[in-house]
């Protein structure tokens, strides 16, 4: 009784108290005081030989605490971590069956190669087990046959957001200093490029200013396309939990393209015409500028802020060639406007500032200066919202057609007067649905426009807020840069300075970066299409399921000339396009750290021994550089479009490298690291690898190797690297963020604590970034005031006017940050006659991506065998399908067969149906459309136009 | 050689012929259910208790039905049209033909008929003895039964149904059961489930009286090797076989034509009611 | 000797006599047999029916045991499959099922009824043992098929073997229900434990649900935490002596006077004559 006084209490803790606590624990766990010993020790009898250990949830981007239980080497048991601040025990269906998706029945656990008969390779040939040995031979010829070939530019890996921090980091490095190629690039391009894109040219700097503590503090939740309660779960329970703390005063606005769970919870449910997102947020505007100019933080905007706009003939990211000969007249009919778009009527008034009239042609001008941009004043952003009244917005943006429009209109009201409110504290959250938007920049910068404007933003309650989908696109993709155009803590490749910084740090000679960007994860397809990419590696993820207009890629992979290599636990469909697969040690099978969307780096220990011969991805990685000579991949390199990269051979001698020694001795080994990192500790083992209460010595496979003795590369058995590797390659990552906000804390502390949000500084975590009262930085940069948008990027821009920037002028906008105008734009794809519906993909609770792990668990399977085509009744009826009839959905790039659903968890309006793509059979993404934001480069799977008939 | 073989061949099959028709027919009309129920076929759907002809027509067990009456149930008029299809169709013409026939259990009981004389296990003073009018007995039960628990009673019980629904749909551990038919007509009585105890084998008997195919016995012909009586598993009805030309008017003769094939003096013959009268007459004279 | 010199007639009509008590014996015996295994075989309360099946005895009484039910199940064109392998709601209970035998019903876990709008088991029914007008609703005035009217049973949540009440984020019944928010609706509430993460706990109501099985299908437990059962077995009755007074429609089905079971000797004067209270 008395413990639940207590927590009762606590619940009614003020607002002040809390932000008092949350400060304090915050403090306390960084410098290692809440050790979670009683929850390690705490064992039933019928636990008794289980070891506890804490660890990240393997799924998505929430980033949940969990326990994770061994016996006998292998996982026996998980549990939510009741320490873990982000989820306090609790888990969804997924994390609670953590324990059982290393243990399907067909784990990859042998190399396997495509040969002919007599045993040698052959791209025609099947799958054969083969030696590490062998795979690794194969793969390196026809690395070196490509490399050669094409250069640095004929390889490319497809990287992940699903790496831990130092498999991202060894890639990025493998790469980038070491074959000189900026052809990495992960899958988080498709799920988070839009907000980085966004975070850069809003605040010079990626990720979020808030954290997740907001949700307790917030008064107002506005989700932007975004199902919390299917995607992340645990954080759909605290929004539930904060809603039911004040029942009146909180309230959940959902704006949707269809109606799912979390509309379902809404106060005020919206349901919107795909794209129009770009018109609503225009409309709150509108709202705030011409009928509220008395609720701008006039304060906030002169001290902090500044305005921008930018071009909008900027295409829609497909292919510059629209007459490309392997596409057909179908796609040709929508991949022509990515060079000239006949403007509509509704885009006409959208457009109206740039004297744009319907069936005007517009030319896709500034399609290689997309993200180009440039500061306006204020009267030009208030002249360019004008024309986004609520008649027009309503009648463009209303996505129900059985809605009365004065409804909707009312709806619409109530949301901008909730963001308007006086007082009022606001969050807005979105994920894929904004990020994965042919204007998923604009639309992500439009949100922050609206919080910087009302001067709700990096405070506590306050702020737009970015959810990431993966568990590490944070932390590895976006920290660890492991994108074609970054490097480590923000830098890019096309900076000197920042090439310079790396250089140093990694102790390559000067000049051994490549200074132009790279393939990015679509354009490596679209260049294995093409052919100018022959040799391919994917790394923890699932291109040819993830990508969208999959024919072409399915097409490309196994008709042209080239060589693709998949590291994978279980076998998806990328494997089965692949030459070769390599098996992984999944996340408990190896020492790893996740980083979610908080900013909340998670480290883990290796709990198990990976099963056959599966090996952790970073050995994958490590390995491979000791194949390679300086004298192959330092030499001179001329680049396709003339650039050249120059030879190091000479500058490397000088730093005493001799051009016979390999990547490996330069990059990895335990001398290299001895260079970059002489006063950390990296020996194996040492006292991090002890469990803190059995004392038991961790494993660690890639260290010491393990008790299987799997014959390595070199035919001899693995022995392990003799050094801390994961700890070596932490260290040195670490060394990038230091001292400019993205520092991190050193290894050893991540195994005393739950989780620390970055920039730790003085061991203490940083809840809200840009705001001097909690962001060291923002102190540092801001000299006395209240906040600073400290980002460094893209900080020194033009002047100009709605039409342009001025030649020759250029401001500074240090410690600002921009209000972003962006217009609606529609989108290049749209229903018609033909293709009368609009089509949406994404994700379901029970299933994580492309399902090779959910789908093997048995319950996650019958809970949700099959991906369903959600689709309206009267669509159904008109159709003459019912429940559960199977229908082809096709568009002009391809079909597929699908289960119609009318009735259920996603109830799509009239003209739109949703599919998961979760479901290899159900194979949706060689219907979609790969159309991308020009900016960010991600792909817009929100919207295409199929037709759907009975099969 | 090849010759004689190819004639001794084709007189065997002569010889049996109405056994391979009802072979025939008894399979292909369980194989059209099983094709109805797991590849969809159209022909025959459902199974002997109530099925759909080509989807249209509805075919039911008029016993069945009799027993959900006494249960006190209204039935549907499909069934209950069902159920007057079939008994009109055995009771004036087809006669008892549904157990010679159609019914799966027969294969079982006699091939358990046919090892019992293969293996000598038959002889007179092995045998238990019980009357063949318990089967009116066991319909009186199965009546009486339905009305006391309100339940179609024989309906839960008949081998018949679990054999015929287990090849359709299953068999569970119903193998059991025909094992037991099957033992019992091989150790115990000769024909002692077809031709003593089956109450709707004795409901057909009973409405099949009328039916107008029906078996023909010459006297004249016949040289009284009595090879018809023993081969009969019904033999009670051939009682005028070696006495006078007579057509077999009793309902429990089952039709299946065992007498015609083993009679080598074409003594024995399926004939029609209304040819009946001028055949005995002749025949009678003959004599 | 007296035996001896009995009649012929006489002997042959004690033979009569003893065969006829024979008969009445076996009959006996084996009538009480075989009812008895009727009985037995037709108790279970357990089973869940296809859509429109007749109340209990009413539907064995009714069914023939053809299985065109069965078949038109597994002949739907929307019958899933799992791994190249039909996945066919209904089944005809063979002997072993421990189910009536002969009769169709469904193990929800295994494979639930998707409840198809066609209902094909009902259209393919020839007895009425499936009744079309229990699964029916007017529509503009004619009565058409509606699965929505099906009561094959009622879903029952184990409260403490449901993660959900754990406070998991899990929901797959309630996603799972094809009358999502109807059938099975969702009740959030704060978790004191943690402080800040909602309960999100399924509820079933059981006058929507119509016993399809989906969300025990769907549970993720090992055992499912909820589960289909008869809704004679499940629901309570409070009786119709009480109404809900804000309920108006309810009087329509109002009180019908009972003649209440009189207890032997109850009277007022037996107990005012029973005891003396000043002997006490």
């Amino acid at each position: 009784m008395a413990k639940v006084s207590q927590e009762e209490r606590s619940l009614n803790l003020s607002r002040r108290d809390f932000l008092k606590s949350a400060a304090a624990v915050s403090a306390a766990t960084a410098v290692g005081m809440s050790v979670p010993k009683e929850a390690l020790a705490k064992a039933s009898e019928a636990e008794t030989g289980w070891r506890w250990d804490k660890a990240a949830c393997r799924f998505c981007g929430t980033g949940c605490g969990v326990l994770v239980a061994t016996k006998d080497d292998r996982v026996v048991a998980v549990k939510g971590d009741p320490k873990a601040p982000v989820n306090r025990g609790l888990n969804c269906i997924k994390g609670y069956f953590l324990a059982k998706i290393m243990y399907g029945e067909d784990r990859l656990t042998k190399p396997l190669l495509r040969v002919n008969e007599k045993g040698e390779f052959d791209k025609k040939g099947k799958f054969k087990p083969v030696s590490w040995q062998k795979a690794y031979e194969i793969m390196v010829k026809k690395f070196k046959e490509a490399y050669n070939e094409l250069g640095p530019e004929g390889v490319a890996i497809f990287s992940s957001g699903q790496y831990t921090i130092m498999e991202g980091y060894a890639a990025a490095k493998l790469m980038k200093a070491g074959f000189r190629s900026n052809n990495i690039d992960p899958n988080a391009r498709h799920c988070m490029a839009s907000a980085v894109a966004a975070f850069i040219q809003t605040f010079g700097i990626d990720e979020p200013a808030g954290c997740y503590d907001d949700i307790e503090l917030t008064d107002t939740f506005v989700l932007w396309g975004s199902n919390m309660a299917e995607m992340h779960p645990v954080l759909w329970a605290r929004v539930i939990d904060r809603k039911l703390s004040n029942p009146d005063k909180v309230k959940l606005v959902v704006l949707s393209t269809f109606t799912h769970r979390s509309v379902d919870l809404a106060d005020i449910p919206i349901i919107f015409k795909p794209n129009t997102d770009l018109a609503i947020q225009n409309y709150i505007l509108h709202e705030i500028v011409y009928n509220h100019p008395e609720a701008i933080d006039w304060d906030f905007v002169k001290n902090y802020c500044t305005f921008a706009t930018g071009y909008v003939d900027i295409g829609y990211g497909m292919r510059g060639n629209p007459e490309h000969p392997k596409y057909t007249e179908k796609e040709k009919q929508t991949m022509r406007k990515e060079v000239v778009k006949t403007i509509s009527e509704d885009e006409a008034v959208a457009l109206k500032y740039l004297n744009l009239k319907p069936g005007d042609k517009l030319k896709m001008k500034h399609r290689k200066q997309a993200g180009k941009h440039w500061v306006i004043s204020f009267e030009e952003f208030k002249k360019a919202l004008e024309p986004y009244t609520l008649d027009y917005v309503a009648r463009v943006a209303k996505g129900d057609p059985d809605e009365p429009l004065e409804e909707f209109k009312k709806k619409l009201k109530a949301l901008a007067d909730l963001y308007i409110e006086k007082g009022r504290e606001v969050v807005s959250f979105w994920t894929m649905g904004f990020n994965q938007h042919t204007r998923g920049t604009w639309v992500n910068e439009q949100n922050y426009a609206i919080h910087l404007l009302l001067g709700k933003h990096a405070q506590p309650g306050n702020g737009a807020f970015s959810l990431t989908g993966q568990p590490s696109a944070c932390g590895t993709a976006r920290e660890v840069g492991t994108f074609a155009h970054r490097l480590p803590a923000d830098m890019v490749v096309f900076n000197p300075k920042h090439r310079e910084i790396s250089e140093k740090i990694w102790r390559v000679p000067k000049g051994t970066i490549n200074p132009k960007v790279g393939a990015n994860i679509v354009q490596i397809m679209r260049d294995l299409e093409d052919g100018k990419i022959k040799w391919a590696w994917v790394n923890v993820c699932n291109p040819w399921q993830d990508t969208a207009n999959a024919n072409h890629w399915i097409k490309a992979a196994r008709e042209m000339d080239n060589f693709i290599v998949v590291s994978d636990s279980y076998p998806g469909i990328s494997a089965k396009v692949a030459d070769l697969i390599l098996p992984a040690a999944m996340i408990y099978e190896k020492w790893g750290a996740y980083g979610n969307s908080e900013r909340r780096t998670q480290h883990w220990k290796q709990q198990v021994t990976p099963p056959g011969e599966a090996m952790p991805d970073e050995w994958h990685l490590i390995e491979f550089s000791k194949f390679f000579k300086l004298k192959e991949v330092w030499k001179e390199w001329k680049l396709s479009d003339g650039t050249v990269l120059p030879n190091v051979l000479e500058e490397a001698k000088k730093m005493g490298y001799d051009p016979e020694m390999t990547l490996y001795d330069v990059l990895f080994s335990e001398e290299a690291f001895k260079k970059t990192i002489p006063n950390v500790d990296i020996s194996w083992p040492q006292p991090v690898a002890y469990h803190p209460i059995t004392k038991e010595k961790h494993l660690n496979t890639s260290a010491e190797g393990d008790k299987r003795g799997v014959k390595g590369v070199d035919g001899k058995e693995w022995k392990g690297y003799g050094f801390f590797i994961q700890k070596a390659l932490w260290e040195e990552y670490r060394l990038f963020g230091l001292g400019h906000g993205h520092d991190l804390a050193d290894f050893d502390t991540y195994h005393k604590v739950r989780g620390l949000r970055w920039p730790v500084v003085d061991g203490k975590e940083t809840l809200w970034r840009f705001n001097a009262k909690y962001d060291p930085y923002a102190r540092k940069y801001g000299k006395g005031k209240d906040f600073a948008f400290y980002g460094p990027a893209l900080k020194k821009i033009p002047e100009g006017d709605l039409y342009g920037p001025k030649k020759g002028t250029k401001v500074d906008l240090t410690n600002r940050a921009k209000i972003f105008f962006r217009p609606y734009m529609e989108p290049p794809e749209m229903p018609d006659k033909e293709y009368p519906f609009w089509l949406a993909t994404g994700r379901v609770l029970e299933h994580w991506h492309s399902g090779t792990m959910t789908m093997r668990v048995p319950e996650l399977y019958r809970a949700m065998p099959q991906a369903f085509c959600y689709m309206h009744p009267e669509d159904a009826k008109k159709l003459g399908v019912k429940d559960n009839d199977l229908v082809w959905v096709e568009s002009r790039r391809g079909k597929i067969k699908a289960r119609v659903k009318t009735r259920g968890r996603n109830r799509p309006p009239r003209g739109l149906v949703f599919v998961p793509w979760f479901d290899e059979r159900v194979y949706i993404n060689k219907v979609t459309l790969d159309q991308r934001c020009p900016i960010s480069k991600q792909t817009d799977y929100k919207k295409c136009a199929v037709k759907i008939y009975p099969a | 050689m090849s010759k004689e073989e190819k004639k001794g061949f084709l007189h065997y099959l002569y010889k049996h012929r109405f056994l391979m028709g009802r072979r025939l027919t008894q399979v292909s009309i369980m194989l059209l259910y099983i094709g109805g129920n797991i590849y969809g076929w159209n022909i025959l759907k459902g199974n002997l208790s109530s099925s759909k002809l080509f989807d249209v027509i509805p075919l039911a067990d008029p016993f069945a039905v009799l027993q959900m009456f006494f249960a006190g149930a209204i039935v549907a008029v499909d069934a209950l049209i069902g159920a007057g299809i079939i008994l009109l169709f055995y009771a004036l013409i087809g006669g008892r033909a549904f157990c010679s026939w159609v019914c799966p259990m027969n294969m079982i009981t006699d091939f358990a008929n046919w090892l019992r004389v293969k293996t000598n296990i038959h002889r007179e003073e092995w045998q238990l003895r019980i009357t063949r009018k318990t089967r009116y007995l066991a319909i009186a039960m199965a009546l009486t039964l339905s009305l006391i628990l309100g339940m179609p009673a024989f309906e839960f019980v008949s081998p018949i149904s679990i054999l015929h629904r287990g090849l359709i749909f299953g068999m569970g551990l119903g193998w059991t059961m025909v094992l037991a038919i099957f033992l019992f007509d091989l150790f115990v009585i000769k024909n002692g489930w077809c031709g003593h105890v089956c109450p709707l084998g004795g409901f057909y008997s009973l409405v099949s009286k009328p039916s107008l195919i029906r078996v023909d016995y010459d006297y004249g012909k016949c040289t009284e090797c009595m090879e018809c009586v023993k081969i009969c598993p019904e033999s009670q009805v051939l009682h005028m076989v070696g006495k006078h030309s007579s057509l077999v008017s009793s309902g429990e003769c089952i039709n299946c034509g065992r007498c015609v094939e083993v009679c080598n003096d074409d003594a024995i013959y399926f004939s029609l009611r209304f040819l009946e009268k001028s055949k005995e007459a002749v025949s009678h004279e003959g004599k | 000797m007296s035996k001896g010199r009995k009649p012929p007639v006489n002997e042959s009509r004690r033979k009569f006599l003893v065969r006829s008590m024979q008969a009445v014996g076996i009959s006996i015996l084996g009538g009480v047999v075989w009812g008895a295994f009727v009985k037995e075989n037709t108790y279970d309360p357990l089973a869940i029916r296809p859509p429109g099946a007749l109340p209990g005895d009413d539907f064995l009484k009714k069914c023939i045991k053809c299985g065109l039910c069965v078949e038109a199940c597994a002949n739907r064109p929307t019958v899933p499959y799992k791994n190249g392998k039909k996945m066919i709601t209904l089944r005809l209970a063979s002997p072993g099922d421990n189910k009536p035998l002969g009769t169709p019903y469904f193990i929800p876990r295994d494979v639930p009824c998707y409840m198809c709008e066609d209902i094909p088991c009902v259209v393919a029914c020839p007895t009425g043992a499936l009744e079309p007008d229990l699964v029916s609703s007017l529509v503009d005035g004619k009565k058409s098929l509606d699965i929505n009217k099906a009561r094959m049973g009622v879903a029952v949540i184990d409260h403490k073997n449901c993660i959900a009440f754990w406070g998991l984020q899990c929901d797959a019944c309630y996603r799972a229900c094809p009358l999502l928010d109807e059938a099975i609706y969702i009740v959030p509430s704060r978790n004191p434990r943690t402080g800040k993460h909602a309960f999100m706990v399924p509820q079933v109501d059981p006058d929507h649900c119509t016993g399809c099985g989906l969300c025990e299908h769907a549970c993720v437990t090992e055992k499912a935490a909820i589960f289909v059962l008869p809704r004679e077995v499940a629901l309570g009755k409070a009786g119709k002596h009480y109404l809900k007074g804000w309920e108006e429609h309810q009087e329509i089905n109002g009180y019908e006077p009972q003649e209440e079971k009189k207890e032997k000797g109850k009277s007022p004067e037996s107990y005012l004559n029973s005891e003396d209270l000043l002997n006490e």
